[in-house]
């Protein structure tokens, strides 16, 4: 790569991705979110700011973990950990939000609203809003609502209104549908904090600006502690704001491979999956063109994976951008695949992976043996456990 | 002369204004819609949306978000909307149709492909609704090449920088969302829209058809004499939610509503 990499354009595309693909009403609060984001990511105050409430109350930089027994078991490349889990409220989400949030107190806003899967979003946006004393409604799937409870009475204690979405699927991308809805009806007092790299420019980028600080952060680490980049970043990928967090900044550094991990479910040749990247084709939805999971008439389809938060039939235009271009590499990890990789770094190391970052730790164990003993692997640990231990008793048929 | 041409020039030399009804295409079954849509035409309507469902509609209501859903367990597409108007054509050459829906049944199809394919049917217009002026060009030359007006939303928030743009790229009609919200939402401000029309109006020739909130025949009139036409959807799809089982019924209360309208606004 001679050029440095530079995207999206002025216009929100990523090659063939991204772009504004919205209905009218909402062309002039977008409009509007994308001249105070240009305006506030160049101003050194609101920047001083970020960075304040990312240390103090995030408890950033998170620390960049050596795996060391893990590394020594699997046989192959050493593991690094990057510790997102660590972070208030137990996932990157909050990098975003906090984000978004000041934005939105710097815009005028009075009231925010959210989608959320697994939850954690959703709970990283209402802590936010507490903080600073903002009206705070959250959309989550009917279903969603049902596998991850606790989620839904922590957003509650932190005050914020939850709404079962019924309609569809009852899962992320109907909770998304109804975020829209409530936007389009209330533009005037009204902030979207997007939970991932999706939805209409400037989401995408902007999302992915505020996550970066994930691969700033692991890069500078591994320089100080392995003195040298690592060989292959690897992150589980939904709609993918923790792996363009994490790849983002190593974009121009060729000798590092960027791999994303989809949710495969029962397996992508079953079709009950939510790898869109690896086994859907472009298409727009949510406000911009991606890869999608949809039938030949253009229908969005049911998708499934064990976590909720990876439950999407769409992915960030930036990854489909990434995907075509060669630059970063999509696999997939099914759910048995993903509770293996659960179980071995609970085992191994003492951590308890969130169930989407579980897929990312499953890739793991398949690609470190396949690499050198001097080869370096970092793997984001994008959220911790705690949420899912309902979810896994039940798999496991313990009642808690 | 496209037929939305014909009908709004032919509507203003009489002094009347276009009602426009929308529709879901195979809601509540597949075979429900083009007797529908010639039953429609006998009450007075002017012109007709036939919605495409969608899996996902994000700028809709429940009562059309039901219709979608009703429609797709029929398995009823893009393609098979298409179909409904060609069998609609078979007996009707003047009432123009036009086909409103989301942008990725058309991805899906591939832009050259619907254009052809809507050019076939003998569609009149085309409207997507997420698919603003900014992302718009190739499938809008696509339409206009083959004779199809592409329709574009005002909003109350569009600036006139916006009313140009529309202006410019669009054809046959605007269609102004009359209010801030979702389709079948609450009630809305005559003065505000009678307002805003005037903005609308300075800035383009296009005859502009107002939909959000017409439920009966009174807005029906309130709403037509602020601009050159009405458009009713929730209000329609409602009587066919109300009468799943009575088919039969739900075409009567339609005709009923419809032609309550039609003389409320012409008299």
């Amino acid at each position: 790569m001679t050029e440095k990499y530079n995207m999206p354009d002025a216009r929100g595309h990523f090659g063939p991705y991204g772009g504004l693909f919205v209905a009218e009403t909402l062309i002039p609060p977008i409009q509007e979110l994308n001249a105070a984001y240009q305006q506030y990511m160049n101003d050194p105050e609101f920047i001083a700011e970020l960075d304040a409430d990312l240390q103090h109350y995030v408890g950033r930089p998170s620390p960049l973990y050596y795996a060391e027994r893990w590394s020594r078991e699997l046989g192959g490349a050493q593991i690094y950990l990057k510790r997102e889990d660590l972070n208030h409220t137990g996932s990157h989400k909050i990098n975003n939000t906090v984000g978004q949030a000041l934005l939105a107190k710097r815009m005028g806003k009075t009231r925010i609203i959210a989608e959320t899967g697994a939850g954690q979003h959703g709970v990283a946006t209402a802590t936010v809003a507490a903080r600073l004393g903002l009206e705070c409604v959250v959309y989550m799937g009917a279903v969603d609502v049902a596998r991850q409870s606790l989620n839904v009475y922590r957003m509650k204690l932190l005050g914020a209104t939850v709404v079962a979405v019924e309609s569809g699927s009852k899962t992320l991308k109907d909770a998304l549908n109804e975020a829209l809805r409530d936007w389009v009806t209330n533009v005037d007092n009204t902030f979207y904090i997007i939970g991932t790299v999706a939805g209409p420019h400037p989401y995408p980028a902007m999302v992915r600006d505020f996550q970066a600080i994930i691969g700033r952060e692991a890069k500078q680490q591994c320089l100080a502690q392995a003195g040298r980049l690592p060989d292959a970043l690897v992150a589980c990928v939904g709609g993918g704001s923790n792996a363009i967090g994490l790849f983002y900044p190593f974009i121009d550094d060729e000798s590092v491979k960027l791999i994303g991990v989809e949710a495969a479910g029962d397996g992508v040749e079953t079709g009950r999956h939510s790898a869109p990247l690896c086994a859907g084709k472009p298409g727009v939805l949510h406000g911009n063109r991606t890869y999608l999971m949809a039938d030949e008439d253009g229908e969005i389809i049911e998708t499934h994976s064990i976590s909720a938060g990876l439950d999407y039939p769409g992915v960030g235009p930036e990854h489909a951008w990434l995907k075509d271009t060669g630059r970063a590499q999509y696999v997939n990890i099914t759910d048995d695949e993903a509770l293996e990789g659960f179980h071995a770094l609970t085992r191994m190391e003492g951590i308890i992976p969130a169930l989407e970052s579980a897929h990312a730790m499953a890739y793991t164990m398949k690609l470190a043996p396949t690499m050198r003993k001097d080869e370096i692997i970092i793997v984001n640990l994008s959220g911790r456990g705690d949420k899912d231990m309902q979810t896994m008793a039940r798999r496991e048929g313990i009642e808690l | 002369m496209s037929r939305l041409a014909t009908t709004f020039a032919e509507l203003e030399k009489t002094g009347r204004k276009a009602l426009i009804p929308f529709i879901t295409a195979g809601d509540p079954q597949p075979d429900f819609t083009v007797p529908m849509m010639h039953a429609m035409v006998e009450a007075g309507v002017n012109v007709i949306e036939l919605g495409v469902p969608f899996s996902d509609p994000m700028a809709d209501g429940p009562v059309i978000q039901r219709a979608s859903e009703r429609a797709l367990a029929h398995k009823m597409s893009l393609r098979k909307t298409l179909a409904v108007a060609t069998e609609f054509r078979k007996t009707n050459t003047t009432t123009p149709v036009v086909i409103m829906g989301y942008l990725n049944p058309i991805e899906a199809m591939g832009y050259e492909a619907f254009a052809d394919a809507a050019q076939t049917a003998d569609i009149d217009g085309v409207l997507t609704v997420d698919l603003p002026p900014e992302e718009a060009e190739e499938c809008t030359a696509l339409l206009k090449a083959r004779g199809i007006d592409p329709i574009f939303l005002l909003a109350p928030n569009s600036t006139d920088e916006r009313i140009e743009k529309m202006d410019a790229l669009g054809s046959g009609y605007i269609y102004y969302v009359s209010l801030k919200g979702v389709t079948g939402a609450g009630h809305l401000n005559t003065a505000d829209v009678e307002h805003k029309l005037q903005q609308i109006k300075a800035h383009t020739k296009l005859p502009v058809g107002i939909g959000f909130g017409v439920k009966d025949a009174e807005t029906a009139k309130i709403v037509s004499a602020l601009g050159d036409g009405v458009v009713v959807g929730s209000a329609l799809i409602s009587k066919i939610e109300a009468n799943l089982d009575n088919p039969t019924q739900a075409t009567n209360e339609i005709i009923e509503l419809l032609t309550a309208m039609r003389s409320a606004m012409d008299s």
